[in-house]
């Protein structure tokens, strides 16, 4: 009998786990007979790669508190009376773990209401360059001849424009930012860097022989592009793209900081920073902990990228 | 569809009385390139029945690769072109066949084995899945059923616990198991023909002798046709029944197998046949024919072979020879053979 019971221990904490990363991934689908693809065999690695648990816990974490902000505080930072003047700069306390700002205002809540703005860009703006860069890369390396001559001199032209430099220009001229103004300005400079990515990679994997032992096995065009030469030349770009995540949100706080991005009173994590910089010697805390958030944020889309393209490899199994 | 259902039908009557399974008439190949035209294949003739095994002999750039993707229909156009030839599949030309009906027949009809297996199976993609990917696209099997054929297939290929292995990707593979994976592939649609380029080149020589003991093996169980590609006359010794030398794009030779080993009718041939290391030469120095291949941009005038062949006359710089057929001392027929030498007399007769 006691045996009996461990099993079903057993088998219940298996269903468990795969729910968890069913929900991370956003696919879940488990057949009791095992058919090997190469996403599936992907998603079990990667459920035993510490790496991405920890990046995994930590993004649906900040995911959480993107989306529901008042689970967390009971403050609503864009109500009145919500920043109190004499409490200027108060440090850390018991009740006030983060401290308050020179306004007076609560910086944990402010931290907690921050993260939407900054995962909505990073998001939004890795899922834009992704998509137009992926698109036009596989036209383009897959067609070759004029019409890939055409896009990527347009893009190397494009290339050359700075990203930090035009979404300064161009976010200056717009006079005030908002997260999807910022988004779609960072996605418009910076797709060029994934198609660029996804038309090597293209180019790399249409040499290769399994593409012409598939043609010479009667596979047609679209299954060839679609089965053969997608997966295999998507890798590099979802790395990319998931570390560039990062990189966006860290971009948005730079230019939150440089007075071009998110206006106040809404709140992002670079605002506050740029807010606190000015006594950042006498009142560390007023930059530190959005800082913190933002680090975090950043090394955990970094984590998840470096740990999906080691999953993604066959050889790395 | 009934056009070509009817043509097919009708072809395959044509074939049962007498129209061999594929035959390759006068085929030129050119690639264009920014240096200019390359002739990869500057006409090509040859033939193979059913159950037969036809062995194409040259060295690398010698046209014996192009003249298979020509026949797959895998040559990349542009920058290849085939200005002329015909290549008849049960008699039907497939030159002069729409790209769809062509794509029906690779795969189904007409398959082939790379030489390297590793690069030749998709990395990502478990053998399992690539096995089943065959029946899945030709014809239309769920995943499952398709499942359970690529185990049939792989325990057909001698794969040694085919079950256990369906899930494995191909770098999990040893080579030789890796270009049974690739015969299996090859085989799975019970295609007629089967084209092999070099199938045992990149495996030792041990695992070759398995790989070609098991591909002529399931040659004679399916009584498909066979065309082995290679450059090493060693491995085609005893399993083809014919061959047929090629240089610079053309035929220079063709014999039934063991006609040619014992006498050669072109210097070409008696030059690869010489730089054969053989046990009783131990100590000597190892023959070797002199020179490069030919650049195809630029192939010499006359015999393409004349520049480094020793018997090379001044007819041999002026005329191209053209592949006649090869005879006894006496006029008696030898049925088969042919050389593209002016000389062959000579070369044959000593």
């Amino acid at each position: 009998m006691p045996e009996n019971t461990s099993t079903t221990v057993e088998e219940s904490a298996v269903p468990v786990a795969t729910a968890a990363g069913g929900a991370v991934k956003g696919t879940k689908k488990d057949k009791p007979e095992r058919v090997a693809s190469m996403w599936s065999d992907a998603r079990r690695d990667l459920m035993r790669n510490w790496v991405f648990l920890v990046s995994a816990v930590l993004i649906l974490a900040l995911l959480v508190i993107a989306a529901f902000p008042g689970l967390f505080t009971s403050g609503d930072p864009y109500a009145k009376g919500f920043c109190d003047l004499s409490n200027s700069v108060v440090p850390p306390t018991g009740a006030h773990w983060f401290g308050f700002d020179v306004q007076g205002c609560d910086i944990y809540t402010r931290t907690i209401y921050g993260t939407r703005n900054s995962i909505i860009v990073g998001v939004l703006t890795s899922v834009l360059t992704t998509l137009v860069g992926c698109v036009l890369g596989m036209v383009a390396g897959l067609r070759g001849g004029w019409l890939d001559v055409l896009v990527s001199r347009f893009t190397e032209v494009w290339f050359a424009i700075p990203t930090m430099l035009g979404g300064l220009l161009v976010l200056a001229m717009l006079g005030t930012g908002n997260v999807v103004t910022v988004s779609l300005i960072m996605a418009v400079l910076g797709w060029p860097q994934l198609f660029r990515i996804m038309r090597g990679s293209v180019i790399t994997n249409k040499q290769n022989d399994y593409v012409m032992a598939a043609r010479a096995l009667g596979a047609g065009g679209w299954r060839i592009a679609m089965r053969h030469i997608l997966p295999n030349a998507l890798a590099p770009v979802i790395v990319v793209s998931t570390i560039n995540l990062g990189v966006y949100i860290s971009a948005e706080a730079a230019f939150s900081y440089l007075g071009i991005g998110v206006q106040s009173p809404n709140i992002s994590w670079g605002l506050m920073i740029s807010d606190g910089q000015d006594r950042f010697l006498s009142a560390p805390h007023m930059v530190l902990f959005p800082s913190l958030f933002l680090s975090i944020t950043v090394l955990a889309f970094i984590m998840l990228g470096e740990a999906v393209r080691d999953a993604l490899d066959p050889k790395l199994r | 569809m009934t056009t070509i259902d009817k043509k097919t039908s009708a072809s395959g009557a044509t074939s049962a009385t007498g129209a061999p399974l594929l035959e390759v008439r006068d085929l030129h190949v050119e690639f264009h390139t920014r240096d200019g035209v390359a002739k990869a294949i500057n006409g090509v003739s040859y033939s193979v029945e059913a159950g037969e095994t036809l062995a194409v002999l040259g060295e690398s750039g010698s046209g014996k690769s192009v003249t298979a993707q020509a026949i797959m229909g895998i040559l990349d156009m542009p920058p290849g072109r085939i200005p002329k030839g015909e290549i008849l599949f049960h008699g039907e030309d497939m030159l002069t066949m729409s790209a769809e009906e062509r794509r029906k027949i690779r795969g189904r009809r007409i398959a082939m084995i790379f030489q390297d297996a590793l690069s030749a199976l998709n990395p990502v993609l478990s053998v399992g899945y690539q096995l089943g990917e065959m029946y899945r696209v030709h014809l239309g099997l769920s995943r499952k059923e398709a499942k359970a054929r690529a185990i049939e297939l792989m325990d057909r290929v001698k794969i040694p616990a085919a079950a256990a292995r369906v899930n494995d990707y191909p770098h999990q593979f040893s080579g030789g198991m890796r270009q049974r994976i690739m015969i299996a592939m090859a085989m799975a649609l019970e295609p007629d023909l089967i084209i092999a380029d070099e199938p045992t080149t990149a495996l030792d020589v041990t695992v070759q002798a398995q790989v070609m003991d098991l591909l002529a093996e399931l040659q004679r169980e399916e009584n498909m046709g066979l065309i082995l590609i290679t450059h090493d006359l060693g491995v085609v010794a005893d399993v083809a029944d014919k061959i047929a030398v090629m240089y610079a794009g053309r035929i220079v030779e063709q014999s039934p197998i063991h006609e040619l080993y014992k006498r050669p009718a072109h210097p070409y041939t008696r030059g690869l046949l010489d730089s054969i290391p053989r046990l009783d030469q131990k100590g000597q120095e190892l023959y070797a024919i002199k020179g490069l291949p030919p650049n195809l941009m630029k192939i010499p005038p006359g015999c393409a072979f004349n520049p480094r062949c020793p018997k090379a006359r001044d007819i041999c710089r002026t005329e191209v020879p053209a592949l006649v057929p090869v005879t006894e001392q006496d006029g008696g027929e030898l049925p088969g053979r042919g050389s593209a030498c002016h000389f062959w007399k000579e070369t044959i007769h000593g």
